[in-house]
C-alpha cells in the first residue's frame, strides 16, 4: 500500500528582498512520519512552516499539505494543522483556560465540546492548577505547554511544532520531548523544526538539514550518521596488566588506524577499523597478546556529528561563492553558526570528508522517503 | 463567513481590553467629562454670563450668525446660554466619544496584538483575512457604538437635570441630536477605525498607533472652532450630510486599511 503524503513541496522558494529564506525546497512528509527540519537560526525552518500553513505565499515554486494548497486552501488547511510557534504567541492578559477556550472557538471545535476539550488539556498538559491565572504570571515552561495544548485543541492531522523546547529548563524540555513521542505513538504527522539535535535524534523518523534555505541532506538520523563515517569506529574496554602497552600493540595492525587509550580499570581503547574483518582481527590480536576483552561495541557518529560535518562542508562550499557574488550582510549573518556550536561541533577528519557530497546525502534520504 | 470565529476574536479582545490600563483609562476618563462634568458645568452658565464683567457669553450670544440666532429666539437670555452650549456647542465634542473608543480599541488590537508578539498566532487559525478584519474590526466598533449610545442617554439625562432650573422644561434631545447620535457617530466610529488600521500597519507599537491615529480628531477640533467663531452652525441638514461624507471617507479608509490587513504581509513583520 503506498503510504499517504502529507506534505510534498516542489521547489519551494521563498525571498524577502535580496534574502532567499527558502530556496528550492523539495520535502516529502508520509502520514505518520516524525519529520525533524534542521538547522541554525535563519536556516528557512520557521519560514517553511508558514509557507506550508498558507499564511506566507510563497516567490516560486508549489506545495501540497494534506492534498490542499496552502495558498489557495489555506482556512481548510489550517483546520486540520496544529502549529506550536517559537514564541509562545500566548496573549498575558487572558488565563490559560480564556486563551485556550478562544482558540478552540476559532479552531471550529464543536461547541459542546469546547470546556471538556479544553479541561482535557489542561490536565494533560500539567496547567490546571493555574487554569485560571493569567498568562503573564506563567513560566516559560508552561507558556510552552499552553502554545502545545493550543496546538492540540482541535486533533490536527498534521502538527508542525517549531522549536518546542526553546529556552526550557531540562526537566521541562524532556517533558515536551515525552509529549511529543506519545504524539508519534498515536499516529500523529509531525514536522519538528528544532536546533536540538539529540531531540531530532531521538524523537524522529527523519531529518532535513537546511542551510540558508536549501536541503543539505536528509534521511533517518541512524542513516545520515551511517553514511557520513567511512571507517568503522570501534571502542573496546579490555583487562590489561601493568606494563602492557596497547596501543604500541596495534601499531601496524592492517586495516585499523586512529588507536586512542584512555587508561582506567577497565582500559577503554578507541580505534577506527576499515571493516568488520578488521575488527576481528584485531580482538584476536589482543587476546594472543594475553589481554581481557570484556566488551567491543561500534560507535556510531551522533547527529550532531552530522550536522556539523555537513554544515561545515555547505560553508567550504560557499566561501567562494560568497566572495565573490557578495552575499549581503545580513544574509550572510543568518547562516552563521554562533561561535560556541562551532565549537562543540567539531567532528571527526573522516566525517567532514564525507561531508563534500550532500547530494548523495540528500538522495539517500528520497530513497528512504 | 465563519461567524463563531468572527464573534470569539470580538469576545477575546474586548476581554483583553478589560485587564489593559492603558486602554481602559481614557476610555472611562473623557466620557466621564464629556458626558457628566460639562453638562453639569453648564447649568452655571448662565449665572456666569450674569456675573458683571464676565459677559462674555452675552458677547459670543450676539455674535452668533442670524441663522442661530432666530433658532434661539423664543428663549430667555439665560436659557439662550444653555440652548447654545448642550445643544450646539457641545455637540461636535459628543463625537469625540465614539472617535476615541474607536481608535483607542483599534490600536490595541491592531497594532498592540503586534506589539505583544500574540499575532502569529492568531495567523495560524482557520480564518480568512477578512473575518480576521471584520472580527478586530467590531471589537472596536461595538464599543464604540455603546459608548455613543450610552453616553447619549446619559447626556440627555444630565443636560435636562442640570438645565432644569434654567430651562423648566425637557429641552433634550433635538432632532439633530438624534441625527447625531444614530448617524454621524457610527460613521466618526467608523473613520478612526480605518484610520488606525492603515496607521497599525505603518507601526510596531499601541502608543505609536494610537498618538499618530488621534489625527483623525482633527476634523472635529475644526467643528468646535468655527461653530464657536460664528462660521459653521450645527443643524439637522447639516449633521446628516456631515455624516454622509464621514461614513464615505470611513469607506475609503476602511478599504485602504482592508489592504494592508494581508496575511503574508501581517506574518512577514509578526
Amino acid at each position: 500500500m503506498t503510504p499517504e503524503r502529507v506534505i510534498a513541496t516542489q521547489g519551494l522558494t521563498r525571498r524577502f528582498g535580496a534574502l532567499t529564506a527558502v530556496d528550492e525546497l523539495d520535502l516529502m512528509v508520509e502520514r505518520g512520519e516524525v519529520v525533524g527540519l534542521l538547522g541554525h537560526n535563519g536556516a528557512g525552518k520557521t519560514t517553511t512552516v508558514r509557507l506550508l500553513n498558507g499564511v506566507l505565499a510563497p516567490s516560486a515554486g508549489s506545495a501540497r499539505v494534506l492534498g490542499l494548497d496552502p495558498t489557495t486552501d489555506g482556512v481548510a488547511l489550517r483546520r486540520r494543522c496544529g502549529v506550536s510557534t517559537e514564541t509562545p504567541s500566548v496573549d498575558e492578559r487572558l488565563t490559560g483556560r480564556q486563551g485556550l477556550t478562544f482558540f478552540a472557538e476559532v479552531y471550529g471545535v464543536a461547541p459542546a465540546r469546547v470546556a471538556a476539550r479544553v479541561d482535557e488539556l489542561l490536565v494533560t498538559f500539567e496547567l490546571s492548577a493555574a487554569a485560571d491565572q493569567r498568562v503573564g504570571t506563567y513560566s516559560k515552561g508552561m507558556r510552552q505547554r499552553l502554545t502545545l495544548a493550543r496546538a492540540l485543541l482541535h486533533e490536527p492531522e498534521l502538527l508542525c511544532l517549531d522549536e518546542p523546547s526553546a529556552g526550557l529548563d531540562p526537566v521541562a524540555a524532556r517533558a515536551v520531548d515525552e509529549r511529543i513521542a506519545r504524539l508519534r505513538e498515536a499516529g500523529t504527522t509531525v514536522l519538528l523544526c528544532t536546533h536540538n539535535l539529540a531531540q531530532a535524534q531521538a524523537l524522529c523518523d527523519r531529518v532535513v538539514v537546511l542551510e540558508r534555505g536549501r536541503v543539505v541532506a536528509s534521511g533517518a538520523p541512524s542513516a545520515l550518521a551511517a553514511d557520513l563515517g567511512a571507517g568503522l569506529a570501534v571502542r573496546a574496554l579490555l583487562g590489561v596488566a601493568e606494563g602492557h602497552d596497547v596501543a604500541a600493540l596495534l601499531t601496524g595492525t592492517e586495516g585499523v588506524e586512529g588507536v586512542g587509550v584512555v587508561t582506567g580499570d577497565p582500559l577503554e581503547l578507541r580505534f577506527e577499523a576499515r571493516d568488520h574483518a578488521s575488527i576481528a582481527a584485531t580482538v584476536r590480536a589482543l587476546v594472543r597478546a594475553g589481554v581481557e576483552v570484556f566488551a567491543v561495541e561500534r560507535q556510531l557518529p551522533s547527529l550532531e556529528d552530522v550536522y556539523f560535518a555537513l554544515h561545515r562542508g555547505e560553508r567550504r562550499r560557499r566561501e567562494p561563492e560568497d566572495a565573490v557574488v557578495g552575499v549581503p550582510e545580513s544574509a550572510a549573518a543568518v547562516g552563521e553558526a554562533p561561535e560556541s556550536a562551532a565549537a562543540v561541533g567539531e567532528a571527526p577528519e573522516s566525517a567532514a570528508a564525507v561531508v563534500g557530497a550532500p547530494e548523495s546525502a540528500a538522495a539517500g534520504g528520497e530513497e528512504r522517503a | 463567513m465563519n461567524l463563531r470565529a468572527i464573534r470569539a476574536i470580538v469576545v477575546k479582545d474586548l476581554t483583553v481590553l478589560r485587564h489593559a490600563k492603558a486602554v481602559l483609562i481614557p476610555l472611562i476618563v473623557v466620557p466621564l467629562v464629556l458626558l457628566l462634568v460639562l453638562p453639569a458645568l453648564a447649568a452655571f452658565a448662565p449665572a456666569l454670563a450674569n456675573v458683571p464683567g464676565a459677559g462674555n457669553l452675552t458677547d459670543v450670544l450676539e455674535g452668533m450668525p442670524e441663522v442661530m440666532q432666530s433658532r434661539l429666539a423664543g428663549f430667555d437670555q439665560d436659557q439662550k446660554v444653555v440652548v447654545l452650549l448642550l445643544t450646539y456647542m457641545f455637540a461636535p465634542l459628543y463625537l469625540i466619544l465614539p472617535l476615541m473608543v474607536a481608535s483607542v480599541i483599534a490600536a490595541d488590537t491592531f497594532a498592540g496584538e503586534r506589539e505583544r508578539r500574540t499575532l502569529e498566532a492568531l495567523l495560524y487559525t482557520p480564518t480568512s483575512d477578512l473575518e480576521l478584519l471584520l472580527g478586530k474590526l467590531l471589537a472596536g466598533f461595538l464599543p464604540a457604538l455603546a459608548v455613543a449610545w450610552g453616553g447619549f442617554v446619559v447626556y440627555a439625562i444630565v443636560a435636562n437635570l442640570a438645565a432644569w432650573p434654567t430651562m423648566g422644561q425637557v429641552f433634550f434631545p433635538t432632532w439633530m441630536w438624534l441625527v447625531l447620535a444614530l448617524w454621524v457617530a457610527p460613521a466618526v466610529a467608523a473613520v478612526g477605525l480605518g484610520a488606525t488600521v492603515i496607521v497599525s500597519s505603518k507601526v510596531s507599537t499601541f502608543q505609536e498607533a494610537y498618538q499618530i491615529g488621534a489625527a483623525v480628531v482633527l476634523p472635529i477640533v475644526l467643528l468646535v472652532v468655527g461653530q464657536a467663531a460664528g462660521v459653521v452652525v450645527l443643524s439637522t441638514a447639516f449633521v446628516a450630510v456631515l455624516g454622509a461624507v464621514f461614513w464615505v471617507v470611513a469607506v475609503v479608509l476602511l478599504r485602504y486599511g482592508a489592504r494592508s490587513f494581508r496575511r503574508g504581509e501581517l506574518m512577514a513583520r509578526a
